[in-house]
């Protein structure tokens, strides 16, 4: 790309924007609103620039820049991207301007916020383009800082408990990632991601770990790679989250600002999914294989249960929360079955192509839907000065239309309703996860029947019924509300009817994926 | 240029006492000036360092013993002196509020600079252990004239202390004198000589526990914590900055060079202790009211590490080691600062639950700002100078013995709950502010001495976190010198 470090910048240019706003004074609300809108929209600018630019047809790592940064430890300055990093970062690009704009009436030190907004979007896109562990590791653990603060300064009445719960547990699942990394540089010698996944794929690493660690305790010859993968496995479930790793988030996500929460399920999410497509899959497949079974357990266990959750909850944002977890489940439904062990027919690659599809399919149209369903709840606390219950309104359809109308449609695209975003990506998981994983698949149509039922029933207490006088003098969206959830509805309805642009930019990725995983 | 940095330290010493009494303005710009230089001249030395081993000034000193002046400098000492020369600087930029006796207390606190400075500088076994034992002295008239809680007892404690530990020192290092036969305190002469391994088994213990009680090893390190809470700040400063250093750097530079052989057979050992110290100085942080304890004990935990990588005998290992006396140094430094200058000056309270109710956040947001990233920063989070340290020790560590590397990371845990813990007693409390209690009680703004030293300090931990290989260039080439062939390659012996 004409020599311009594109990745750099568009990791720089948020971390600018950061630093600039820390140091304005809280009284300029009004500039450091514009300001870090303007530091977003030169970044989704760049995103495009890279999606413009990126050669969807070729396999290779695009707009590659490395430089030796600690050559003692074998520690380089390494970016590139491949789809699954471009449709990160276009997602990370574009929700976090929503998200800002999602927060116009914060007004308690306002710089302060969107500085730690802009400090989380920089440790995102380092998340998504880093291919050294240690260059990784420092933004995945960059994001988790401001997501603190957001979280424990904006955020609701139980912010401080929900902000120190959420810390605590990502770094479990951070220390467990980062030993397992150091047991594994010791055994082979590297921590670049693209050497670790040749060597995943192709059992070395398996290899060189038991060889390294037999005899450690009681472990025998082939259990050391066992319990390596198990850190790692570890370190992402928590960031998902899988149950039963899943506690921190529901509260997190209830007590953190909307605008946060926004970038939490949108965003931080896939951090997790990103890491197990990045990182467990090629690096451990064998290991994957072998826990198939059980992991398929989780990933039921996960749809099913948060569904049933979501049923039982009172507040707007726990429903929202646990359908987060629901939705993230299918994702991870479609990578665990994809590892299943095939003969070498080309039909079962075709499956496994279709399942990994689904699966980014998936992230992206998650991370366009659910930061919209908080935001239209953030919308209706606006209104209704914290009241949030799903038995607290009703017949808002009467006085609030728009409103009613566009939330609908985030709601029918969580729901999987042909036609939006979210049912293409659904889609292809079960079509790929039912021949693959017929048991695990079916069971969780379960889940799919338990969502529609609460959703539903979100629409139904909130939209219709009889109307709730208290809110009868409520207002509609105004034209800065609208302007915020069309960009993204929009979108909605695009992925949904052609999903081909999504899928035209990740599927040779996919197709490597399917390749490593061997049959 | 490096000899220098001890010189000035004196010459400001001499400076300082031909002062008259009560100009304490005279005082401490007399003591800043020093440290400036100090700090100008350990970076000019290590720019213009050729790399390698290189003698800075050998004269004889007391040729009937074999006793030289023997001044020189690798890329550890230089690590080291560059750290010194940052330490000394913003501890007298948060001294600046010091009235009672200023001359004396910046008299004392030079003193203690150029003695830390001639340990890391020296390449003479005796001329190390006189510099060592002039550094404790001050130390002790600082905690004990200008310290706060129990002070005589903290100062009492320490000195009781680190005399052991020097007495073992002595005992080891003259036993190997004579045992060596060479005429010669000079260490390069001293690690060359084969010494046999029935000697090396006891004197190895000695002389390395003797220098690692002064680096916090548990369970030798009760001092610290009751000696960081009763200095005053810009003590508890270098207490924890450098002088915990001293120790560590006397262990690896004396005990581990000379008696390769004794490490080896203790070294499963002192990794137990070093872990034990990572863990349990870390789970005490956690449980402690008083603010500065918190601190006080994180320094025992992060010294475990230090202690932890050097005992791995491995290049990584020593190396992590080497930066996380840096790195430590810096952070524990900037947290001191906060607890004691930032906020105990103004508050005068230290208990986290009366911190708690004061809303300190907002009474003083450049100090809540300082002490979340000196927080961050202490946990290890990446970015920072204590992430790759940590990063290198726990890699030497897997190669050792992989169970305690493990244990470890179990104390990085325990490490982020405690900061945490204080983090949101201290500034962040729940209890409701307002803005008519906090004028009610105004607290006295962060002056501008105290945010150029954090500054400094932030910026540091910062740039080392992102560019770990500016000072690893310096270390990592020093464990190829033929000084540590006994210690890494098997050596002559």
């Amino acid at each position: 790309m004409n020599g311009h470090p594109l990745i750099s910048i568009v990791t720089v240019t948020p971390l600018v924007g950061a630093v600039i706003l820390a140091f304005l004074k809280p009284a300029h609300r009004r500039l450091a609103q514009g300001l870090a809108l303007a530091f977003c929209l030169l970044g989704l600018l760049h995103a495009v620039m890279l999606w413009v630019n990126f050669d969807a047809a070729s396999g290779q790592l695009q707009f590659v820049e490395r430089a030796n940064w600690i050559p003692s430890i074998g520690v380089q300055y390494f970016v590139g991207l491949d789809g699954l990093g471009l449709l990160m970062v276009l997602l990370t690009a574009f929700v976090t301007p929503v998200a800002i704009l999602a927060s116009w009436k914060i007004d308690h030190n306002a710089p302060r916020y969107y500085s730690l907004m802009l400090f989380l979007q920089a440790g995102l896109f380092g998340t998504f383009t880093a291919l050294n562990f240690f260059h990784w590791f420092i933004f995945w653990e960059l994001s988790l800082v401001p997501a603190f603060f957001l979280i424990k300064f904006w955020g609701g009445p139980g912010r401080s408990a929900a902000a120190t719960q959420f810390f605590i547990y990502t770094m479990v699942g951070s220390v467990a990632m980062l030993l397992a990394f150091l047991a594994i540089y010791q055994a082979v010698g590297t921590f670049d991601f693209i050497d670790l996944a040749k060597q995943g794929s192709n059992g070395t690493l398996a290899t060189a770990l038991n060889a390294k660690y037999e005899g450690w305790h009681w472990l025998t010859r082939r259990q050391a790679s066992y319990v390596i993968f198990g850190a790692v496995f570890l370190g992402f479930a928590v960031k998902v989250p899988l149950i039963p790793f899943h506690t921190w988030l529901p509260t997190t996500y209830a007590e953190a600002p909307t605008g946060t929460t926004m970038m939490l399920t949108g965003l931080m999410s896939k951090m997790g999914v990103y890491g197990f497509l990045r990182v467990l899959l090629p690096m451990f497949p064998a290991q994957m294989r072998y826990v198939q079974t059980p992991l398929l357990w989780l990933a039921v266990a996960t749809i099913v249960c948060s569904a049933c959750a979501a049923f039982a909850q009172k507040d707007l944002k726990r429903v929202f929360a646990y359908s987060s977890i629901n939705h993230l489940g299918y994702c991870l439904l479609g990578i665990f079955a994809a590892v299943k062990l095939t003969g070498t027919e080309g039909q079962w690659g075709v499956e496994k192509a279709a399942a990994l599809n689904g699966v980014l399919l998936q992230m992206f149209s998650h991370g366009l839907t659910a930061p919209m369903l908080f935001c239209f709840t953030g919308f209706l606390e606006e209104r209704s000065g914290g009241a949030r219950g799903l038995n607290d309104f009703g017949g808002l359809r009467k006085v609030a239309p728009v409103f009613c109308g566009l939330m609908g449609i985030s709601i029918f695209a969580s729901l999987g309703l042909p036609g939006l975003n979210g049912f293409v990506g659904e889609f292809l998981i079960f079509k790929g996860a039912f021949p693959l994983a017929t048991w695990a698949a079916a069971l969780s149509v379960i889940g799919l029947l338990v969502t529609a039922i609460f959703l539903l029933t979100v629409i139904q207490r909130v939209f219709n019924g009889p109307l709730n006088e208290k809110w009868a003098a409520m207002p509609d969206l105004d034209w800065r509300e609208r302007f915020i959830v069309l960009p993204a509805t929009a979108l909605m309805f695009i992925i949904g009817l052609c999903p081909q642009i999504v899928i035209g930019a990740i599927n040779t990725t996919v197709t490597q994926m399917v390749d490593q995983l061997k049959f | 240029m490096l000899p220098w940095t001890i010189y000035i330290s004196f010459i400001g010493v001499l400076a300082l006492m031909l002062l008259p009494r009560e100009q304490p303005r005279a005082a401490r710009l007399i003591a800043l000036v020093t440290a400036v230089l100090g700090l100008a001249a350990a970076v000019a030395g290590i720019l213009h360092h050729p790399g390698g081993f290189q003698p800075l000034v050998r004269a004889h000193w007391i040729p009937g013993l074999g006793i030289d002046f023997f001044l020189g400098a690798d890329g550890i000492s230089l690590v080291l002196v560059l750290l010194t020369g940052i330490a000394s600087v913003t501890g007298i930029l948060f001294s600046w509020n010091v009235e009672h006796r200023a001359k004396e207390f910046f008299a004392f606190y030079l003193a203690l600079i150029g003695g830390v400075y001639g340990v890391f500088l020296s390449f003479d076994v005796f001329l190390l252990f006189v510099f060592y034992e002039l550094a404790i002295i001050p130390k002790y008239f600082l905690i004990a004239i200008w310290g706060s809680t129990r002070r005589e007892y903290g100062a009492m404690k320490l000195a009781l202390y680190s005399f052991v530990g020097s007495a073992m020192v002595l005992v080891g290092i003259v036993a190997a004198y004579v045992v060596s036969g060479q005429h010669s305190t000079s260490l390069f002469d001293l690690a060359k000589f084969p010494f046999p391994p029935g000697f090396q088994y006891w004197a190895f213990p000695l002389v390395f526990i003797g220098f690692a009680i002064l680096a916090g090893l548990w369970p030798f390190h009760t001092w610290a914590p009751t000696g960081h809470v009763a200095a005053p700040t810009a003590a508890s400063m270098l207490l924890a900055g450098v002088v915990m250093k001293l120790g560590a750097y006397g262990a690896l530079r004396v005990a581990m060079t000379l008696f390769p052989l004794g490490l080896q057979a203790w070294r499963n050992e002192l990794g137990l202790l070093a872990v034990i110290g990572i863990v349990y100085g870390a789970t005490v942080a956690l449980v402690q009211k008083d603010f500065k304890f918190v601190i006080g004990y994180s320094s025992v935990s992060h010294m475990g590490f230090v202690l932890l990588g050097l005992v791995t005998i491995n290049t990584i290992g020593l190396s992590g080691a080497v930066l996380q006396m840096f790195s430590h140094g810096i952070i524990a430094g900037l947290l001191f600062a906060v607890v004691g200058r930032m906020v105990y000056d103004r508050t005068h309270t230290r208990d986290l639950t009366q911190l708690e109710g004061m809303g300190l956040g907002r009474a003083l947001p450049f100090a809540a700002a300082t002490f979340a990233i000196a927080g961050f920063a202490s946990m290890g989070l990446p970015g920072f100078s204590g992430f790759p340290a940590e990063l290198q020790v726990l890699i030497g560590a897997w190669y050792a013995f992989p169970t305690l590397a493990v244990l470890a990371g179990l104390g990085i845990l325990v490490g982020v709950a405690y900061t945490l813990r204080a983090l949101q007693k201290s500034f962040f409390g729940d209890a409701e502010v307002t803005t008519e209690n906090l004028e009610a009680h105004p607290l006295p703004p962060i002056t501008i001495p105290e945010k150029i030293g954090a500054v400094i300090l932030i910026g540091t931990t910062l740039v080392i976190g992102l560019c770990p290989s500016l000072l690893l260039n310096l270390i990592v080439p020093s464990f190829d010198l033929p000084l540590f062939d006994g210690l890494l390659r098997g050596g002559p012996r």
